[in-house]
């Protein structure tokens, strides 16, 4: 869709935590595979409470695994 | 592909296939007798009622057989529950798909009073119901693929 402007470091971080796999952040989650590869592909903006459950799987704050705009720097 | 854009193919191409199929099989026993007939209306009746019965049916022995197949190929297993993506997906393809059929409803509802035949209000309501079926899958798997 090519409109989302929320982006994230889920790619990164994953391969920075033991390479987790997608499935395993999913489970972590309580998402689905597709949701994380959609979210990797920068095709899905998630919810505010999604958000949160995927910082909390990485140990990290919202804010340094999800940006808004063009902000790639980790 | 993950299994939502594996499933969404799968369920487009059986509706497609059930749909075509089966009315392959009622088209020879079209009444030719009377076109207002009460045996012509009770063919239409029973054509989307077995149609109905038939697509659920299909459709449920369609997803076993994917998901057997889809466990042995991939080793993994279906997702159990539908998240937050899977919501939102099926919200959408559901408007696709009900605005659709409400379109083919009043087209049907106009071909009345165009003084159309009974039988061609039939044809388009079939028509618009296949029509968003096929809407709401192909609207599910460019979500899936293109995101939301």
């Amino acid at each position: 869709m090519g409109k989302n402007l929320v982006g994230n470091h889920i790619r990164k971080l994953r391969f920075n935590h033991d390479e987790m796999t997608q499935q395993q952040l999913a489970d972590k989650a309580g998402v689905t595979r597709q949701t994380i590869v959609a979210l990797e592909k920068g095709n899905y903006s998630p919810s505010l409470e999604l958000a949160f459950r995927i910082a909390h799987a990485f140990n990290l704050p919202l804010e340094e695994v999800f940006f808004y705009g063009d902000n790639t720097k980790l | 592909m993950t299994y939502q854009e594996k499933k969404s193919i799968v369920t487009l191409i059986s509706a497609i296939l059930i749909f075509v199929s089966y009315c392959l099989y009622m088209y020879p026993q079209f009444p030719e007798w009377g076109l207002e007939s009460t045996e012509t209306f009770r063919f239409w009746g029973s054509f989307v009622l077995i149609l109905t019965l038939v697509t659920i049916i299909a459709h449920i022995i369609i997803s076993i057989i994917f998901n057997i197949i889809f466990r042995i190929t991939t080793k993994e297993k279906e997702p159990s529950f539908a998240d937050e993506l899977d919501k939102l997906i099926e919200l959408k393809a559901n408007r696709n798909s009900f605005f659709v059929f409400i379109v083919g409803f009043l087209l049907a509802m106009g071909s009345l009073i165009i003084y159309q035949p009974s039988q061609v209000m039939f044809m388009i309501l079939i028509t618009s119901g296949f029509i968003s079926d096929v809407t709401g899958s192909v609207t599910k798997l460019y979500h899936y693929r293109k995101g939301v």
